[in-house]
């Protein structure tokens, strides 16, 4: 196996003793911590799709991570107060079943990034990045100004939502639950990244016009990165919000979408396991240095500058070398 | 006579003032080399590019094997059997030699890869690549990443790449560019060889390797055609000598 084979499974191997020892040391809020992280590294992981296999810099995932975030909220919300979401042409209710608010957070930001990227993707570079932020701060204000959903207050819900056999409401059984979104997010990304979709991904990235010189179309490989890439995001933005139990417009800030860049970029760009080191390193320091200063993020940034300046590779460039190849 | 695969009837560009293409018209038969040569600036990248689908003409039309592709972009004419190397070579650097040739290959099928589809593993894509890299010289090298070939070497990867995709016609823009000694006449007589799968359209400045290779000679001066024909045609024609050999009266 490559070293960076055994930093994975490392990295696994932590994902899955650390809340587990935080439980045996009556340490409960550190498993909240943990599932942070690992929803955290779950929108990483969506983001890591376009941006580290397609090079799409995209600074409004928040759009994708919000919409997902108020799919729970709204399903929860409507289901908590007994009252329908529409009740003409069809009868809709709301649900508190996980796999249901799982099923439209997935549908409506993967349906988001279709439309985002079926326009953005039709420029590159700096203009990419501009389209996606105004799109990410149109469904920021839409949000703000939105006040069946709380508005600027965001939106509570009481309890958190139910998944068939687990309980959800202690935390160690939400963690497992997380964790196992995110394994499953990472088989899929590992399976995209060796196919044949994400050889051509991969190569349009480097230069569009080989991949168009073969015959294929750098766009559509595009879209459906970005659509892919949008969905998973979403449903990290689901388990976000049922973590909290609360949404607010925050999720949909362009704030956000720069967190969850930095997740992919201290982690390590295009590397499977990158943003789950680079959220752990994120909630971690969030964690320790925030307890120290309020302006912790100043730490942060100086991490980050250390990393783009000397190692690019991220967390995982830096322990397991440059990326290999074939 | 044989058909032509490619054909280009009265190509014309201008960019602003600029004529760059001047109602060119231009076949590319079967089973020959037709060498397009011509001074710097003549409009040879133009006309190519237009031949290629990435520069939409402002008049006339460009026909593959038959049908009128004037409308299609660079991807659909490559799905339809439009293989090109470049000038600059357009490889994925970072990838291997083999992933860049399984690329060709993936292209070729003519359907988008889904991103659901199988992990690439020992397949026909793959043994297509193997096929192609091992033809031009290069199926040691098939795990060695691109940007690491030498400038030749890439070279023949670009053709290789071509190969994948089983064209109709190649369209080569100057792969003899910056080879000598051995490497240009390996590829020569690689590209001797490979008229006889497809003609090939070769835009080069190595005036030997044209005298050596072309059935048929177009000359390009000022984005027009101002004559075609054998290399012996070419070298009496009066006009040539004086526009583009550089002989006196």
């Amino acid at each position: 196996m490559s070293r960076e084979g055994w930093f994975n499974l490392a990295l696994a191997g932590l994902l899955v003793a650390f809340p587990l020892a935080a439980q045996a040391m009556d340490e409960p809020f550190l498993v909240t911590l943990a599932t942070r992280a690992v929803i955290l590294a779950l929108a990483g992981v969506g983001l890591n799709l376009a941006l580290g296999l397609g090079g799409l810099v995209s600074l409004g995932h928040a759009a994708f991570f919000g919409i997902g975030g108020y799919a729970m909220g709204i399903l929860a919300s409507h289901a908590q107060g007994y009252t329908p979401l529409a009740e003409w042409p069809l009868l809709i209710e709301g649900t508190k079943s996980m796999p249901v608010i799982w099923l439209v957070a997935v549908a409506t930001s993967g349906l988001a990034a279709l439309a985002i990227g079926a326009l953005s993707l039709r420029t590159s570079g700096v203009y990419f990045i501009m389209i996606t932020l105004a799109f990410g701060q149109m469904f920021f204000y839409f949000a703000i100004s939105w006040p069946a959903y709380g508005g600027e207050d965001g939106l509570s819900i009481y309890v958190r939502n139910g998944f068939p056999g687990v309980n959800t409401l202690v935390p160690l059984p939400f963690y497992g639950l997380c964790l196992a979104v995110l394994a499953l997010a990472l088989m899929l990304c590992w399976q995209i990244a060796r196919s044949p979709f994400g050889l051509a991904l991969n190569a349009a990235r480097q230069s569009a016009k080989r991949a168009e010189t073969v015959g294929l179309s750098p766009y559509r490989l595009r879209l459906a990165a970005f659509t892919l890439s949008g969905a998973i995001t979403g449903l990290a933005g689901a388990l976000h919000a049922d973590l909290n139990r609360f949404v607010s417009p925050a999720m949909l800030s362009w704030q956000t979408s720069g967190e969850i860049i930095v997740f992919v970029i201290l982690g390590g760009t295009a590397r499977l396991f990158g943003p789950v080191a680079g959220a752990g390193v994120f909630v971690a320091l969030e964690h320790l240095l925030g307890e120290l200063s309020d302006f912790w993020h100043i730490w942060l940034g100086l991490l980050l500058l250390a990393v783009v300046l000397f190692a690019r590779g991220g967390v995982v460039g830096l322990v397991c070398g440059e990326r290999r190849h074939g | 006579m044989a058909e032509a695969i490619l054909s280009a009837r009265g190509l014309t560009k201008r960019f602003g003032a600029l004529e760059a293409s001047r109602d060119v018209s231009l076949d590319l038969r079967a089973g020959e080399i037709h060498a397009l040569i011509g001074p710097n600036g003549a409009g040879k990248s133009t006309l190519i590019a237009q031949l290629a689908g990435s520069l939409r003409p402002d008049a006339g039309e460009v026909r593959l094997a038959g049908r009128d592709v004037s409308a299609l972009g660079v991807a659909a004419r490559a799905r339809l059997g439009l293989g090109r190397t470049f000038q600059v070579s357009a490889l994925a650097m970072e990838d291997t030699v083999l992933q860049n040739a399984i690329l060709g290959a993936l292209g070729a099928r003519g359907r988008a890869p889904s991103p659901f589809g199988r992990a690439l593993a020992r397949g026909r894509l793959r043994d297509t690549a193997e096929a192609a890299l091992a033809r031009v010289g290069l199926g040691e090298c098939a795990g060695q990443r691109a940007g690491s070939l030498s400038h030749g070497q890439r070279r023949l990867l670009e053709i290789a790449v071509a190969l994948t995709l089983a064209p109709r016609v190649f369209v080569m823009d100057e792969p003899m560019a910056g080879l000598d000694g051995e490497a240009a006449l390996s590829l020569r007589a690689l590209l001797d060889g490979l008229r006889h799968e497809a003609p090939i359209l070769l835009v080069e400045h190595d005036m030997d390797a044209v005298f050596a290779l072309a059935d048929r000679i177009s000359v390009l001066v000022e984005g027009a055609i101002i004559a075609t024909g054998t290399v012996a045609e070419i070298r009496a024609d009066p006009a040539v000598r004086r526009a583009y050999l550089g002989e006196e009266g």
